[in-house]
């Protein structure tokens, strides 16, 4: 029997943007034991709801997680309004709506970047980047944040899109989703790409449900599950289907992402189209006292945020479960049996982002 | 060692950020804004690296680590702490995690403003770290020189 060895991965590391620590227990190269340890972004932002009023928390929510900030936001504030009882308008809706799925856009397309870079293909990388500016553009012009927006508040939003804004966002839909086939192209039907990713650590569909998966981790496994079915925000009149692939390895995982890439194009587009006038927001009166599990469908997968209110303006508690979390269990299922060159890959093909995991 | 300011080469570390400054450091080095054309490459390795750029306002589990990469790179060297967390903790900065600013634990040169900091001003950070690089490494050189000629003299009077 070959001996033994254990590999520290990490805090700090080439192809991790952000610190996970795993320890690797190698058989010669192939991984035969994963023990993951995390708490290097841990900020305890949880505790945070008793010394900011729950209006203002938003604010926090939204720097959970710098990638997908809006939908933090929405998530919160959608819990507060279900306690409070308040009903946000058709536009407010529908503006979320679009602004979550421009999230979606630009943490898929980052993703795939660093995936590409991970594997080793730094043309693709610089591609997919490039791409994700001009989703960055968009949202710098209708919020006028990059990566934070802090347009969500309880209630509805904070701005509007003008028409002529919709229109030209209507009209650079089809050259972007033109761009986003090329490189979609290369990822799923490049013989390299298909090379080292298909079979490589599979994750069966019972072992999905099993561990927890969620998100494109899952739905690569073939788990249709997806929290945007739903239809919280503008998304039940949209009319949406998950996209679920069965193979259950890195390439059906990068797969699932591509794809929904395309989806949320389409998503983006339909909401455009049918986007009702009216009002941006509603008075909010009185604090929340009650208790609700808000659930919002990330780029990851689902979070979930439960919210207790107790008739002051300050929560008495909020817990925040991230998708990563949930992924970090099959990540450890999957792992053994691959070999060491592979890890980087693997570890990220979860999309692991750690300043969620960790809040 | 008239390379460096040519071709700094930057470390980038995430010590309890949210993510936000993080993936604008990154997207300072892809197309868009492309430092690569300045000489600037992303290492992993900290003996390579010049600059140090560092995010987030430091917990305490990661205050050892920061302090070892730090410790770890080859002098001279520059400390660039990106967006408001890194300088003074910023909207985390009542968290009972949180140290409160990347200069509690190791010494900063150069403080890039911002929540989220943009990519254009993540690249003047940069810039104005260089200038201050040189100053170090002429520093350096000085001593260098200040000590060969000691030796030289001592050398020849004995």
């Amino acid at each position: 029997m070959p001996e033994r060895i254990v590999v520290p991965f990490g805090p700090q590391h080439p192809v991790l943007p952000e610190p996970i620590h795993l320890d690797l227990v190698l058989e010669d190269e192939k991984v035969v034991d994963v023990i993951p340890s995390i708490g290097y972004i841990h900020r305890g932002l949880e505790q945070l709801v008793q010394k900011r009023e729950f209006t203002e928390y938003v604010y926090v929510a939204e720097r959970i997680c710098g990638i997908c900030s809006f939908m933090h936001a929405l998530c919160y504030c959608q819990g507060v309004e279900h306690i409070m009882g308040i009903e946000v308008p058709d536009r407010a809706k529908y503006l979320r709506t679009i602004w979550s799925e421009c999230s979606r856009l630009h943490s898929h397309l980052l993703w795939l970047g660093l995936f590409a870079d991970g594997m080793g293909f730094e043309n693709l990388f610089m591609r997919s980047w490039q791409l994700r500016e001009s989703v960055l553009d968009v949202l710098e012009d209708t919020t006028g944040g990059r990566v934070i927006q802090g347009t969500c508040k309880v209630g509805g939003v904070r701005r509007d899109i003008e028409k002529g804004k919709l229109d030209e966002m209507h009209r650079a839909l089809d050259p972007f989703e033109e761009k986003c086939r090329e490189i979609g192209d290369v990822f799923l039907n490049d013989d390299t790409v298909k090379y080292r990713l298909q079979g490589l650590s599979v994750l069966s569909k019972d072992e999905a449900y099993a561990l927890g998966a969620v998100g494109p981790t899952a739905r690569a496994s073939g788990v249709p599950m997806d929290h945007r079915e739903t239809g919280y925000a503008a998304y039940g009149d949209l009319g949406f289907k998950p996209v679920v692939e069965t193979a259950g390895d890195c390439y059906a995982r990068c797969a699932v992402r591509v794809k929904e890439v395309y989806a949320s194009i389409d998503l983006i587009r339909r909401a455009i189209e049918q986007i009702p006038e009216g009002p941006l927001d509603v008075k909010v009166k009185g604090t929340p006292d009650g208790e609700y599990f808000s659930r919002v469908e990330q780029p990851r997968g689902e979070v979930i945020h439960y919210l207790r209110g107790d008739g002051t303006k300050h929560l008495a508690r909020a817990r925040i479960r991230t998708p990563t979390l949930a992924n970090i269990p099959p990540l450890v299922k999957m792992l053994p049996g691959a070999q060491l060159a592979d890890v980087p890959v693997v570890v990220l093909s979860i999309d692991p982002c750690i300043s969620c995991t960790e809040r | 060692m008239a390379f460096l300011k040519r071709s700094p080469w930057i470390l980038h570390y995430d010590a309890s950020s949210c993510n936000g400054c993080d993936i604008e450091v990154l997207a300072c080095l892809t197309p868009l804004y492309d430092v690569e054309r300045f000489g600037i490459i992303n290492t992993g390795n900290p003996k390579h690296a010049d600059v140090f750029l560092i995010t987030g306002g430091i917990n305490e589990q990661n205050r050892e680590v920061v302090k070892n990469i730090y410790e770890q790179m080859p002098e001279p060297k520059v400390v660039v702490a990106i967006g408001v967390c890194a300088a003074s903790g910023g909207i985390f900065r009542e968290c009972y995690n949180i140290v409160g600013g990347v200069d509690k634990v190791i010494p900063v040169d150069v403080y890039v403003p911002g929540c989220a900091a943009r990519p254009e001003m993540i690249i003047d950070g940069v810039v104005t770290a260089l200038g201050i690089l040189e100053e170090k490494r002429e520093k350096m050189a000085g001593a260098a020189q200040t000590k060969e000629s000691a030796r030289r003299a001592a050398g020849e009077s004995t």
